[in-house]
């Protein structure tokens, strides 16, 4: 099971707590994780990344394990903890505008 | 008994403001999306109780909101849990998917406008400014997005086509973002011929459709904008809002950049009617309900400074189409007054003493239920107003 954090506009959109957790099938990568997140909540496909480029909006940031993962490759592998369900994966709004 | 619901889009969230038809007593709900800017909010005539909200932010981009019971409840639309719209048995999550036609020939970008630099740049979606619900198809609706182009839904919002003949008709590369984005920020709807349709840019222009959207034209013939290379172009002008009447469609009021203007021919060509006023830059206009002569602008400080001039607030009238007008100041402060009041922002009811409504960038909104003659405050302090709209309640 992965855990998954989000920030308080999408967890309003999506009517959730602060996390969800998600059954994600075959290798487990931010794409797959984003995949599987936006299958069960369809109200934020578009909110986190591009809908037509999957590029992630460029104010979220995916973090993991204390490490910053908005610049890996979205089909890379996620830390392990992640994919056992030891940390979260965490969508992050960046602090921005003042 | 008649009444009146005011919805306001602010920097940070929309806000419902109801009376009766006295418009004495106020009632406040809100904010609803809390935090979020809403461009715009509008409700159906053909069903008071549907009202289509967009809803954007930097972070998340855009979402389209609709309630169906007069903004007591809301929902993104062919998303809410437990309604099935896919063929999977999962609701889509389209009713914020704004994606632009490419060409039919060459399957690339439609067409490119002139960025600020003077290149080519391809159109990206950034949000909704406008969304105009249809007079004739309950569950039609229009959406005048930045970067400009005009979309449609014709689920209540589930999904969205563009009408992308308003870009390829050809003009496209000569449009240019003004300081607020390439938007398009106007789509009025001609309530006596339903294929009939008008839009304006800025900074392109006034477009016209008579065939539903299929096909466009500009319709800028006696605009003068000396901030363009070529003053009395075919597009290029810096249109910020138009107005209509619904009792005589033909006839078109515009405040652009600078001037006032009006149209008598649909807007085959227009004439400047700025007359009197003490500037001719601002950013609403609208038109009495029943005195189709009877037109109000806020004048705007230009070019920089984007506030009222003197210090005073005043809205200005004019009972003559244009040309000779009327300041109206009582019950607006009249001293160390500096706000702005945005394009959208101003609105009326139909009410048989026809009520004007417009909110300001520092958060009042403003109400007079005597055309113009006197103002209230129904709210001092809201988050800036970016939109008004008014349903008429019966």
């Amino acid at each position: 099971m992965i855990r998954v954090m989000l920030p308080s506009h999408l967890r309003n959109l999506a009517k959730v707590g602060y996390e969800v957790e998600l059954e994600v099938s075959g290798e487990v990568t931010q794409r797959s994780i984003l995949n599987a997140l936006e299958a069960r909540y369809p109200m934020l496909q578009g909110t986190i990344r591009d809908h037509v480029t999957q590029v992630r909006r460029p104010f979220l940031r995916f973090f993991a394990c204390g490490e910053d993962l908005s610049h890996e490759s979205p089909d890379a592998p996620v830390p392990d903890a992640v994919i056992s369900g030891a940390e979260p994966f965490l969508v992050v709004g960046a602090i921005a505008g003042g | 008994m008649s009444g009146v619901r005011v919805l306001v889009g602010t920097r940070k969230g929309a806000f419902i403001l109801t009376s009766d038809g006295k418009r004495e007593k106020w009632d406040v709900s809100g904010p609803h999306f809390a935090g979020w800017e809403i461009y715009h909010a509008k409700g159906s005539q053909l069903d008071p109780n549907r009202i289509y909200v967009s809803q954007t932010s930097g972070w998340f981009g855009q979402v389209i909101q609709r309630s169906d019971d007069g903004g007591k409840t809301w929902i993104q639309p062919g998303t809410p849990p437990g309604e099935q719209t896919a063929p999977g048995g999962m609701p889509k999550g389209d009713s914020n998917k704004f994606v632009y036609d490419v060409s039919a020939e060459t399957g690339k970008s439609l067409t490119t406008h002139q960025w600020y630099d003077g290149t080519q740049h391809p159109w990206e979606f950034k949000r909704v400014w406008h969304l105009e619900p249809s007079l004739t198809e309950p569950d039609t609706v229009y959406a005048g997005v930045e970067d400009a182009a005009l979309f449609r839904s014709k689920d209540g919002g589930k999904s969205w086509h563009e009408l992308s003949g308003l870009r390829g008709h050809g003009t496209g590369p000569k449009w240019q973002p003004g300081a607020g984005g390439m938007c398009l920020h106007t789509v009025i709807l001609d309530p006596r011929d339903p294929k009939r349709i008008y839009i304006a840019i800025s900074a392109a222009g006034a477009f016209r459709s008579d065939d539903g959207g299929e096909t466009w034209k500009p319709i800028n013939k006696g605009l003068h904008s000396l901030y363009i290379p070529d003053p009395t172009a075919e597009v290029g002008h810096c249109v910020h809002h138009v107005a209509m009447n619904p009792s005589r469609p033909g006839v078109l009021f515009m405040q652009k950049h600078w001037d006032v203007m009006r149209s008598d021919n649909a807007g085959d060509s227009w004439t400047e009617v700025s007359g009197n006023l003490p500037t001719d830059f601002g950013f609403v206009i609208d038109v009495h309900a029943h005195e189709p002569e009877t037109i109000y602008v806020v004048p705007i400080k230009s070019d920089s400074e984007h506030y009222v001039p003197d210090g005073k607030l005043r809205v200005y009238r004019s009972k003559s189409g244009g040309n000779e007008w009327e300041a109206l100041t009582k019950g607006l402060p009249q001293e160390n007054c500096f706000v702005n009041v945005l394009r959208d922002a101003m609105a009326v009811d139909s009410l048989d003493e026809c009520g004007i409504y417009f909110g300001t960038s520092g958060g009042q909104v403003y109400a007079s239920s005597d055309a113009g003659d006197s103002w209230n405050p129904i709210v001092r302090d809201l988050p800036g107003v970016l939109s008004v709209e008014v349903q008429t309640l019966s």
